[in-house]
């Protein structure tokens, strides 16, 4: 096992739930990541604001950690550009498809207990195993 | 307005944890999906964290009528699996594994002034400009 971080992980994924939680309560809204971006563009002009906001949110919270713990996370540097362009346009088009991402079905869904969101989770997945797999140890495409 | 104030602190909380379980370091993520490789179960506790807070509220948040300040809960109305929903799936997980990155990452990336942050940012922009224009009805 490589650089597993137990105690961060949790702690993170508590103040994840927090933040859905509070969305939830509070909004009505589910943090579904994809879908608050999309809306930026795709959501009636009234429905736009907030999701700019929770997205600046994301990047301030980055931000914050950054600030209180300097050198935390580090850019990671040189990976191929070609799988980072075409890896994101995938995501683009599979959120869309599948109607959310990770925080989306990941957490809010499976917390809903949906089991639209359970099947799409455990897809993801598997699919980004293979991929990896293929990636890193078939094709030996990246370290 | 109160609820963009929420939506904003939200964000923030939501971006801290998830530069906190070091998910917007891409190779983690890559080093979870690389099973038979340089396997990192820290994805999976991150998800078991959300999963122990958010479950445990939204049972106790959803027997309200309504959210607090809005005025109704908007949860997404389909609630069978069908092909469409595997098949988007399946591609964003290649998507994922290709560059170690998923959409809320992609975006707290942007903290760090990561320069692949900001080709994620326009690359799944891109994917969901595209789907748009092949699947919506005019």
């Amino acid at each position: 096992m490589e650089n597993f971080t137990p105690y961060s992980a949790l702690a993170g994924g508590a103040l994840i739930g927090i933040a859905s939680a509070m969305l939830l309560f509070f909004n009505g809204r589910i943090a579904g990541i994809s879908g608050i971006m999309n809306g930026v563009f795709f959501a009636p002009k009234n429905d736009r604001a907030w999701r700019l906001l929770f997205l600046a949110g994301l990047v301030a919270g980055g931000g914050l950690l950054q600030w209180l713990m300097p050198g935390f996370n580090v850019p990671r540097q040189g990976y191929p550009v070609e799988l980072l362009a075409i890896g994101g346009f995938l995501v683009g088009v599979g959120t869309r498809i599948a109607n959310g991402c990770v925080s989306g079905h990941g957490v809010c869904g499976i917390a809903r207990l949906s089991i639209r969101s359970i099947a799409a989770t455990l897809t993801f997945i598997v699919a980004g195993m293979l991929t990896v797999y293929v990636i890193r140890h078939l094709l030996e495409l990246t370290a | 307005m109160k609820t963009d104030a929420i939506a904003f602190l939200s964000g923030i909380l939501f971006g801290t944890g998830l530069a906190l379980s070091h998910m917007i370091d891409p190779n983690k993520v890559l080093n979870f999906l690389d099973v038979t490789g340089r396997w990192d179960p820290s994805l999976l506790l991150v998800m078991i964290g959300a999963l122990a807070v958010a479950m445990t509220a939204f049972r106790i948040i959803l027997k309200r009528r309504v959210p607090l300040w809005s005025g109704s809960f908007q949860l997404p109305q389909k609630a069978a699996i069908d092909p469409k929903l595997i098949f988007g799936a399946a591609i964003f997980g290649i998507g994922w594994g290709m560059s170690g990155y998923c959409p809320g990452p992609s975006v707290t990336g942007l903290s760090l002034l990561s320069r692949e942050s900001m080709i994620m940012i326009l690359a799944i922009y891109s994917g969901f400009f595209v789907t748009h224009r092949l699947l919506d009805k005019p």
